[in-house]
């Protein structure tokens, strides 16, 4: 199929930027979207032009590199990643329009690259279960009511892809952190930080320039995850219970 | 030093010594805990409202049955409390509730603009009318609260303004239909923001779950309608001559 491709280009972090048009041709409906930004990238080279830079890494729908907004829709028409993103749910003689994640706290780098390293952040104030180093402790040591095991998978599937915060009309990372607070803190080996956590990432998710929650639900229809919106409420459930217990965080 | 974190870089400063911030002082500085703010003085206005909208519907049985409750409105708890001071107590609760609503919403809403700067080129609108009607709706009730207390209590702009005689007031004040056009779409403003409101505070103050979603959302489309119902029914009813 053709397609006229309409992509923001951004020299430098510093760089205006603009939507700037190409035309595509001989698409397969089974490429993914990245194999044809591939192909119109080919055709860029070969015409001697900058090749559009776009994040990936695993095009298999797990490490949540290859964000981008296509047609307003963080990861496109289909609830997956970029990158598992048919060109089936396209058709012939479309005009596609693709920009980067949209959020104070993830400024783009180039083209279609944003820097998300304010997630990194977000996770190192609390993102983490304290593990004793050493040999492999038995796995029967720790049980885990399978209902509890079953959400907090659900949980941890989030990849860090940044759709939700691409997503939310606030640039908000309350789903992302949510999932991580929710994750670990159901898990008995997240017990000992239930508390530091929550207001330490929640604290951080803050300095780090994203917004608030307004509860408007983009983020969890956006996610390609399906991290469900219950997890803020219980995320904020969580902050509240910390706050009156400790009232501040203690590291 | 190097920091692009302050508030982990100032943790590694502080001595031991140090006041911990307090408990109000951490919640109000997070968008968490603003919010949770906003829910509970949200709540606290709706209770009142609920409250409010009853005691209103009294107009449709006259004169004196409202006035007499009007009256009563200023001698509840005595003789424990003095005249009018449970009105007053009230008064001062409505009043710190709308104020940190209202700098709440301010401040979370400056922040949530200045976090999302640049929009797409193509959007959708998802979210509901309510849901995004929020900030203006809410800015439409900040007006009509001060417009209505100026009419109806301390009766500054009431054409009638007697004391004591809050039928007269009122039935005068919505003998004015611009009066009472305004007061209907304020009402209906105060039911599109509790219809969002209502089960947002849940999901703010964690009581939200899957399994109670759709009866939050059931009680929220419940109260909106009783309360939007209940408080326009009364220009309605000088409008029509039901009430006169
Ligand atoms: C002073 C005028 C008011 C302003 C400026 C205002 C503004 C707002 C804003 C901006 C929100 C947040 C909306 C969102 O997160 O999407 C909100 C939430 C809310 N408002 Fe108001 N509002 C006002 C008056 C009222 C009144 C009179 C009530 C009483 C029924 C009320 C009840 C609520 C509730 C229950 C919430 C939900 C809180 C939450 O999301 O956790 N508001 N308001
Ligand atoms: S490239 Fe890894 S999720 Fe898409």
């Amino acid at each position: 199929m053709n397609l006229t491709l309409r992509i923001w280009r951004q020299r430098t972090p510093e760089d205006a930027g603009a939507m700037t048009t190409y035309e595509v041709g001989g698409i397969s409906e089974d490429m993914s979207f990245l194999e044809m930004l591939d192909q119109l990238n080919e055709e860029l080279i070969l015409a001697g032009d900058e090749p559009v830079a776009f994040d990936h890494d695993c095009r298999e729908g797990i490490c949540g590199a290859c964000g981008m907004v296509i047609n307003g829709r963080a990861h496109g028409p289909e609830r997956t990643t970029t990158c598992q993103l048919h060109m089936r749910h396209f058709s012939d003689g479309d005009t596609i329009d693709v920009e980067p994640w949209r959020a104070a706290a993830f400024p783009v780098v180039k083209d279609l690259v944003v820097d998300r390293s304010a997630f990194d952040r977000v996770i190192g104030s609390g993102g983490y279960v304290s593990v004793p180093t050493g040999s492999a402790p038995e796995a029967h040591a720790t049980p885990v009511p399978k209902p509890v095991a079953d959400l907090a998978f659900e949980h941890a599937e989030c990849i860090g892809c940044g759709a939700c915060v691409a997503a939310c009309p606030n640039g908000s990372a309350m789903l992302f952190t949510s999932a991580k607070v929710v994750h670990l803190n159901l898990l008995p080996q997240g017990a000992p930080e239930r508390e530091s956590r929550v207001l330490g990432m929640v604290e951080a998710m803050d300095d780090q320039g994203f917004g608030g929650c307004t509860n408007t639900g983009e983020c969890a229809t956006a996610c390609p995850k399906g991290i469900p919106l219950s997890s803020i409420a219980t995320m904020n459930r969580e902050y509240l219970r910390a706050s009156l217990k400790g009232g501040t965080r203690r590291r | 030093m190097d920091c692009d974190r302050p508030s982990v870089c100032a943790m590694a400063l502080a001595t031991r010594t140090d006041r911990p911030p307090s408990l109000i002082g951490s919640v109000w500085r997070s968008t968490v805990g603003k919010k949770a703010v906003m829910a509970v003085t949200g709540l606290v206005m709706l209770a009142y409202l609920v409250a409010h909208m009853l005691g209103n519907l009294k107009v449709f049985f006259g004169a004196g049955e409202f006035n007499h409750y009007g009256h009563w409105i200023r001698t509840i708890g005595e003789p424990f409390l003095h005249h009018m001071w449970f009105l007053w107590l009230t008064r001062a609760a409505l009043t710190a509730s709308v104020v940190l609503h209202g700098v709440a919403a301010y401040q979370l809403s400056r922040r949530d603009l200045a976090a999302r700067p640049v929009k797409y080129r193509r959007t959708r609108q998802r979210a509901s009318y309510a849901t995004r009607t929020m900030r203006w709706g809410g800015v439409i009730l900040a007006l009509f609260i001060v417009w209505h207390i100026l009419d109806l209590t301390t009766l500054t702009v009431n054409p009638n303004a007697q004391e004591g005689r809050l039928y007269e007031n009122l039935v005068a004040s919505f003998g004015r239909w611009y009066v009472a056009v305004f007061y209907i779409a304020a009402m209906l403003a105060l039911g599109l923001h509790i219809r969002h409101g209502f089960w947002s505070a849940a999901q703010t103050l964690g009581a939200n779950s899957p399994r109670r979603d759709r009866v939050l959302k059931a009680a929220a489309n419940g109260l909106a309608a009783l309360l939007t119902c209940g408080f326009i029914a009364v220009p309605l009813g000088v409008m029509t001559g039901v009430v006169s």
